[in-house]
C-alpha cells in the first residue's frame, strides 16, 4: 500500500513537473525556440524567440501578423499584386491554382528546405500558374524559362517601382556614370542658433562630453542636456542613459525606420536589442556582444553623422562586401567629400545605398529630406536601390547589369560588370517589332 | 390555490399580449425596412460610378490637360507629375472598395484592352460586354452567374469614349489592339457583382 502510495506520488510530480517545465518553455520568451519546427528565415530569426509576435496562442499564424510590419512598404512601392487584385471574385479561377491573397501561400516560416530567396517557399517559377500565356502578349518572352521571371533586373512580385518596361524604356542609353553625379542634398537647416549653455547637469559629469556638446549639430540647433536627460522637463528626473524615448521626441521618424529593420526590429516586439552575435551575416568578433542602440552609430554627445555614415558600420560588419569598401571607387569619392577636396553629394559611404535620404512629403504635404534608418528598406531585392540610390549617379543599363554581378557586389563595385541583364534588349526588340507592324507593307 | 391560478393565467395572458406585440413589431419593421432588388442597387451604384468619372474627365482631365495644358494626365502618374488618367482613377477606386470587403465589385473591361487583364473571361462577361457593343449602350446586361462555389447577379453597362482623349489614347496606344474608335463608340464596359443569395 505504502509503495503503491510513492508511485502515486512520483507519477503525480512527474505530470506537474511536465506541465510545468512545458509552461516555462511556452511562457518564456528567451526560450519559446523549443518549440520552434524549423530553422527560421534571415528576416525573422531574430524575433524568433517571441512566437506571439505571428502567432496566435494554438500557433496559428494571426491574420494580421504579415501586415503588423509589411504593409506600410507595400503600399510605399505600389505593390503590384495586392490582396484585392485577387479576391475580386473574377479572378477566383487563379487562386484555385495559388492562393495568392495570403501571404503565407509564397512565405512560409520554418520551412528551410524549399525556402528560396526573400523568404519565397514557392517554387522559382510561380508566375507560370497566372501568366503561362505572356509569349502570346510578349512574343519577346518566348522560350524564356518561368523560373528566371525575378532575376535580377527582370521582375519582382511586388516591388517594380523600377522595373516597368516604360521606365526602363526612358533610361536606354543612359551613360555608366552622369555627368554630374550627385546623391539627394543634406538639407539646409534654418540660420544656426548660438551655441546656449547646455543647462543643468551632474557635477561629475566629464569635460570631453561638453566638449564634444559644444561641437555638434545638438547645440547648434539649441538642444541642451536637459531635452534628452530630462525629456525637456527641468522637473523630470535626470536620466543617465536616454534611450529612444529621448531620440524619438524629435527624431520619431528615424527611430521608426531603426525599429522596422534589422537593427532595431527586436526592440519593436519587446526583446533585448540585437548583438553582432545574434546576427547571421559575418561580423567583427570584437564587436560580437554591443547591443544595437542610436548610440551605437552616433556616439553619445558627439553626433557626428558623418562618421555614422561608413566608420560606425565597419565597427561590426565584417563580410565579403563591407571588407572591400575601403578599397572601392565608391570609398575613395568619400573620403574625398570628407577632405573637402570633392564636393558634397559627390562621395558614396555606406548609408549613401543602404540608409539613404530621401526626399518626400510629411503629414502637412511639405517636402521634406530625411534619412531613412530602415537599412532593409532598399535593399531586399537589390533592385529596389535602383530608383532610391542608383540612378543619382549612374545610368540604368549599367545598374541593372551590375546589381546582377553577385561578384562584383562582393568585390564592392571595384569595376565594370561582367553579367548582362536582356531586359533593355527585349524591350528595344520589342519597340522595333511594333515599328515594323506600323509600317506600310511595300511590294 | 385560487391565487396561484388567477397568478398563472395572468402570468400566461401577459406572455400572450407580449408575443402578439413582439410579432406585430417584427412583422411591422420588415414591412417598414426599405429593401431594394440588386439590379436597383446596380442601376444605382453604376450612376454613381458614371457620373464622378464623368465629372473627373471632361472636369478636370480634359479641361486642364487637354483645354488649358496647365497639367498632362499619364498612365504612369505618379513618375510623371501628372493626373491619372480617369480609367485609373476609376480602377484605383474599384481596388479601394474590393479591399474593404464591403459585399460588391466592380471592374472595367473591355474587348479590346491595353492591358490584357482586363478582357473579358467569364461567360457572363463575355456576354455582357458583346450585348452592350451590339446595342451600342442603350441597355446594359443582367444575368447571374456562379463564380468559385457562389452566386453573383452580375449587371454589364456599356462604356462609351466620350471626349477625344479616351479615343485619342486607345487608338494609339503602342499595346491597344484597335485603333478606329471614333467619339460616341462603346469601347467597353463596367462590370458589377452583387452577391445573390
Amino acid at each position: 500500500m505504502k509503495r503503491k502510495t510513492i508511485l502515486w506520488l512520483a507519477w503525480c510530480g512527474v505530470l506537474w513537473g511536465g506541465a510545468g517545465l512545458c509552461a516555462t518553455l511556452f511562457f518564456s520568451k528567451s526560450r519559446q525556440s523549443a518549440f520552434i519546427p524549423g530553422s527560421t528565415t534571415h528576416g525573422h530569426h531574430q524575433i524568433e524567440n517571441d512566437c506571439q509576435v505571428c502567432h496566435t496562442p494554438w500557433m496559428g499564424v494571426k491574420t494580421d501578423a504579415c501586415n503588423q510590419c509589411h504593409a506600410e512598404d507595400l503600399k510605399k512601392f505600389r505593390d503590384t499584386h495586392p490582396k484585392s487584385k485577387f479576391t475580386d471574385p473574377r479572378n477566383v479561377d487563379r487562386l484555385k491554382s495559388i492562393s495568392a491573397d495570403e501571404c503565407i501561400t509564397c512565405h512560409r516560416e520554418h520551412r528551410p528546405e524549399i525556402t528560396h530567396a526573400m523568404g519565397v517557399t514557392q517554387p522559382d517559377d510561380y508566375c507560370y500558374h497566372c501568366h503561362k500565356d505572356i509569349a502570346k502578349e510578349r512574343p519577346t518572352h518566348k522560350g524564356l524559362p518561368f523560373s528566371g521571371c525575378n532575376a535580377s533586373g527582370c521582375h519582382n512580385y511586388h516591388d517594380n517601382t523600377a522595373l516597368y518596361e516604360d521606365f526602363i524604356a526612358k533610361h536606354i542609353g543612359e551613360p555608366d556614370t552622369k555627368a554630374k553625379p550627385r546623391v539627394v542634398a543634406r538639407p539646409v537647416r534654418a540660420e544656426p542658433k548660438t551655441p546656449t549653455f547646455p543647462g543643468a547637469y551632474p557635477a561629475d559629469t566629464d569635460a570631453t562630453v561638453i566638449h564634444d556638446w559644444q561641437a555638434s549639430a545638438h547645440a547648434r540647433a539649441g538642444v541642451a542636456c536637459l531635452e534628452c536627460h530630462q525629456l525637456g522637463n527641468a522637473s523630470k528626473p535626470w536620466i543617465q542613459k536616454p534611450s529612444y524615448d529621448s531620440c524619438s521626441r524629435c527624431h520619431d521618424t528615424e527611430v521608426k525606420g531603426f525599429q522596422a529593420g534589422f537593427h532595431g526590429m527586436r526592440i519593436a516586439a519587446g526583446l533585448s536589442p540585437l548583438t553582432p552575435a545574434m546576427a547571421q551575416l559575418p561580423m567583427k568578433p570584437s564587436s560580437a556582444h554591443r547591443e544595437l542602440s542610436c548610440n551605437s552609430c552616433h556616439a553619445p554627445h558627439a553626433y557626428d553623422t558623418r562618421k555614422a555614415a561608413a566608420e560606425s558600420c565597419l565597427q561590426c560588419h565584417d563580410d565579403a562586401h563591407s571588407r572591400a569598401y575601403q578599397a572601392s571607387p565608391h570609398a575613395k569619392l568619400w573620403a574625398a567629400e570628407l577632405a573637402g577636396t570633392a564636393p558634397a553629394g559627390s562621395g558614396v559611404s555606406c548609408a549613401t545605398c543602404h540608409l539613404p535620404r530621401s526626399s518626400h512629403f510629411d503629414e502637412n504635404d511639405e517636402r521634406i529630406v530625411t534619412v531613412e534608418h530602415n537599412q532593409n528598406a532598399n535593399l531586399r531585392p537589390d533592385d529596389k536601390m535602383i530608383r532610391t540610390v542608383c540612378l543619382d549617379c549612374h545610368g540604368l543599363p549599367m545598374v541593372l547589369d551590375a546589381l546582377a554581378d553577385r561578384a562584383l557586389i562582393n568585390r564592392n563595385f571595384d569595376g565594370p560588370p561582367s553579367v548582362h541583364v536582356e531586359s533593355i534588349d527585349l524591350i528595344l526588340r520589342r519597340k522595333a517589332a511594333k515599328q515594323k507592324e506600323k509600317q506600310p507593307h511595300t511590294q | 390555490m385560487k391565487t396561484v391560478k388567477t397568478i398563472l393565467a395572468s402570468a400566461l395572458l401577459t406572455a400572450a399580449v407580449v408575443a402578439l406585440l413582439a410579432t406585430r413589431s417584427f412583422a411591422a419593421d420588415a414591412k417598414d425596412t426599405p429593401s431594394i432588388t440588386p439590379k436597383t442597387m446596380a442601376d444605382a451604384l453604376h450612376a454613381v460610378m458614371d457620373s464622378d468619372r464623368t465629372v473627373y474627365t471632361k472636369n478636370v482631365v480634359n479641361r486642364l490637360a487637354n483645354q488649358e495644358k496647365v497639367i498632362t494626365a499619364s498612365e504612369h502618374f505618379v513618375d510623371d507629375k501628372a493626373l491619372p488618367l480617369p480609367a485609373q482613377m476609376f480602377r484605383m477606386g474599384s481596388e479601394m472598395v474590393t479591399s474593404k470587403n464591403v459585399g460588391f465589385t466592380y471592374s472595367l473591361l473591355s474587348k479590346w484592352p491595353i492591358n490584357k487583364q482586363n478582357a473579358p473571361k467569364t461567360d457572363a462577361e463575355i456576354a455582357g460586354l458583346d450585348a452592350v457593343a451590339a446595342n451600342g449602350g442603350k441597355e446594359a446586361y443582367y444575368t447571374t452567374e456562379e463564380l468559385g462555389g457562389k452566386k453573383y447577379f452580375t449587371a454589364v453597362y456599356a462604356d462609351v469614349g466620350g471626349v477625344a482623349a479616351c479615343i485619342k489614347c486607345h487608338n494609339n496606344h503602342e499595346d491597344s489592339p484597335r485603333s478606329d474608335f471614333k467619339l460616341g463608340d462603346v469601347m467597353g464596359g463596367v462590370v458589377i457583382r452583387i452577391p445573390a443569395q
